[in-house]
């Protein structure tokens, strides 16, 4: 049976939804461990307990954060060999995927980044040119290491939960020395909005918004979605560069994406289009997001979604 | 006077994003006609240029090399950025590199970096946030690791101090400001400058600028370790994904925001 290593960094208070996943996924595998950087509040190490992880391996340095991707790629390579794991799963963002990149170096392992799904011999399912193939992939080393894309499986608890045990894990003494030195962090505001990545419903507007994402944000406000925008939007500064969806942008597969004012350029869709449902706003009829669109209003945004909001309100009463 | 810099910048010749691309062959691989410099490396080679141009340019003494692993055709990604400004061109060739994944990929670059510096190290690798195609992101990293130097990826913005390196990597909950002193390897993204572009001046020069060919022997890289055999991944499957078609397109008579509403209910996304 199949050992497997997840990678949570930062717990925080409670576990997020992406490494929830990770342990769900971690279990379906074989038997599951996790190697936490970071502080351990009570509440995440009781998920981490319901959701059956087996042993947890702990970082015998406390300044890991400091430091850019290395030394949690040192501390995870020794995670791995202490624990004796076969496959290594981490989240997909770019810390995510970088240290997934260096512990594969480190490890001689394979490492597949973008996996949707894996199956129980290892095979793992991804999206590659920004979404029109499906392939399988497989690492042909004796450790896997795959970097899993949120909302690929529902978190699920284990049966019974489990008492994991603690392990330290010793840092080698050379992990920070040739690594890059974070010197100063400043916290993004929340925005009290699901994140783009993660979320279930996407609202993204573009050039058409002219400066005006308020109608965008009342009816995310009514549907629980994330904001994001595109390249336009975010290059004219309208929104944050971390709301760009496409190419040079994230990349986004929600069970609905709706797109306002946004000509859905190969750019665009390069970051949306494995999305399960696409609703279109936009003046112009001849728009290419027309072409991919499952329902598609040619009109105005500022008319079209504040009724829409409205409507959504009157029939929840 | 400040030291002079050594530049290695990774461009990667890759398919035109705004045509259809495909995968091919039995290890489906990427199919490379149709190809154009990565747009995303025109950042690193900005970058680069400007900071050779804030300690005297070429005339300095400064250079910056333009790196490129690929096929027979990827020396047009390095011709490219010889007209954009470049001091000078390397192009990686052999055959045995076709089919490498990102371990097999930072393997021989590292080789080729290393065989660059013999003569006098290079002070900064800097590469794009991704290549258009693989997009993994994976191989900055694993450059980094390979070298033993420090990695200050995604920056969003870039100063040199002496042989001090401060980044900015903007995350999605925070922003960090990163040191690291030099050599280093770094990638940039596609917010840190404005690239420029060749222009006739660029062109002609770069006729007269070298490139050179190495292959692995020239490296000392043992062919089976990249390429196929030397990866440690492989692509078991890969499937055209069907297109997307259009579905229902209304033009809005005053009741639009209505009829999208009952189309979400209808397909219980309320």
């Amino acid at each position: 049976m199949a050992k497997v290593l997840v990678f949570i960094d930062n717990p925080g208070q409670a576990l997020k939804k992406p490494s929830l996943e990770l342990l769900t996924i971690a279990r379906s595998l074989g038997e599951s461990v996790a190697a936490v950087n970071g502080e351990l509040h009570d509440d995440a190490a009781a998920a981490l307990a319901a959701y059956g992880a087996e042993a947890l391996y702990r970082p015998s340095a406390a300044d890991l954060d400091d430091f850019l991707v290395g030394p949690k790629a040192a501390f995870l390579a020794a995670a791995v060999a202490a624990a004796g794991a076969d496959v290594v799963l981490t989240e997909n963002s770019a810390e995510g995927k970088e240290i997934a990149a260096r512990l594969g170096i480190r490890l001689g392992a394979g490492v597949i980044t973008d996996v949707v799904a894996v199956d129980l011999d290892g095979t793992a399912h991804k999206s590659v040119l920004a979404g029109s193939y499906t392939t399988t992939a497989k690492a042909t080393t004796p450790v896997s290491v795959l970097t899993v894309k949120p909302n690929s499986v529902t978190p699920e608890p284990a049966v019974s939960a489990t008492a994991p045990e603690t392990v330290t894990v010793q840092l080698p003494a050379d992990a920070t020395a040739a690594a890059a030195r974070v010197t100063a962090r400043n916290d993004k505001p929340a925005s009290g909005r699901p994140d783009l990545t993660e979320a279930r419903i996407v609202i993204a507007g573009g050039r058409g918004v002219d400066g005006n994402f308020g109608p965008l944000e009342e009816l995310a406000d009514v549907l629980g979605a994330a904001i994001g925008a595109s390249r336009a939007a975010t290059d004219a500064g309208w929104i944050g560069h971390d709301a760009q969806i496409g190419q040079t942008g994230k990349t986004v597969s929600p069970q609905l994406y709706i797109s306002a004012g946004i000509s859905g350029a190969i750019q665009q869709k390069a970051g949306m289009q494995t999305a399960k449902v696409i609703v279109a706003v936009n003046k112009d009829a001849e728009s290419p997001v027309f072409e991919i669109a499952d329902f598609g209003v040619v009109g105005d945004l500022f008319q079209v979604l504040p009724q829409a909001t409205a409507e959504i309100k009157k029939r929840r009463g | 006077m400040e030291e002079t810099l050594k530049i290695i910048v990774l461009v990667k010749h890759v398919p035109d994003a705004q045509f259809d691309r495909h995968l091919t062959g039995e290890a489906s691989t990427v199919d490379r006609a149709e190809s154009i410099l990565s747009e995303l490396d025109e950042y690193a080679l900005e970058a680069a240029l400007q900071l050779i141009e804030a300690r005297g340019g070429e005339a300095a003494g400064n250079k910056v090399i333009a790196l490129s692993m690929g096929p027979a055709g990827a020396v047009n990604a390095v011709k490219k950025s010889l007209q954009i400004g470049a001091t000078e061109g390397v192009h990686l060739s052999d055959e045995a590199l076709a089919g490498s994944d990102a371990a097999a990929t930072s393997l021989a670059l590292a080789a080729a970096i290393r065989h660059l510096g013999a003569d006098a190290p290079a002070d900064l690798i800097i590469t794009g946030m991704a290549s258009t195609d693989g997009e993994t992101s994976l191989v900055p990293a694993q450059l980094a690791e390979r070298l033993g130097l420090p990695q200050v990826t995604f920056a969003a913005s870039l100063e040199l101090d002496g042989g001090r390196l401060t980044a900015r990597r903007d995350g999605d909950t925070h922003a960090d400001t990163l040191e690291a002193d030099l050599p280093a390897v770094v990638s940039v993204t596609d917010q840190i400058n404005d690239p420029r572009y060749p222009n006739f001046k660029g062109i002609m020069a770069a006729k007269k600028k070298t490139i050179t060919t190495l292959s692995l022997a020239d490296i000392g890289v043992d062919p089976a370790h990249v390429g196929k055999s030397g990866s440690w991944t492989v692509v078991e499957t890969a499937e055209v994904r069907p297109p997307r078609t259009a579905g229902t397109i209304i033009t809005d008579d005053g009741d639009a925001g209505i009829q999208l509403v009952e189309f979400l209910a209808a397909q219980k996304l309320l």
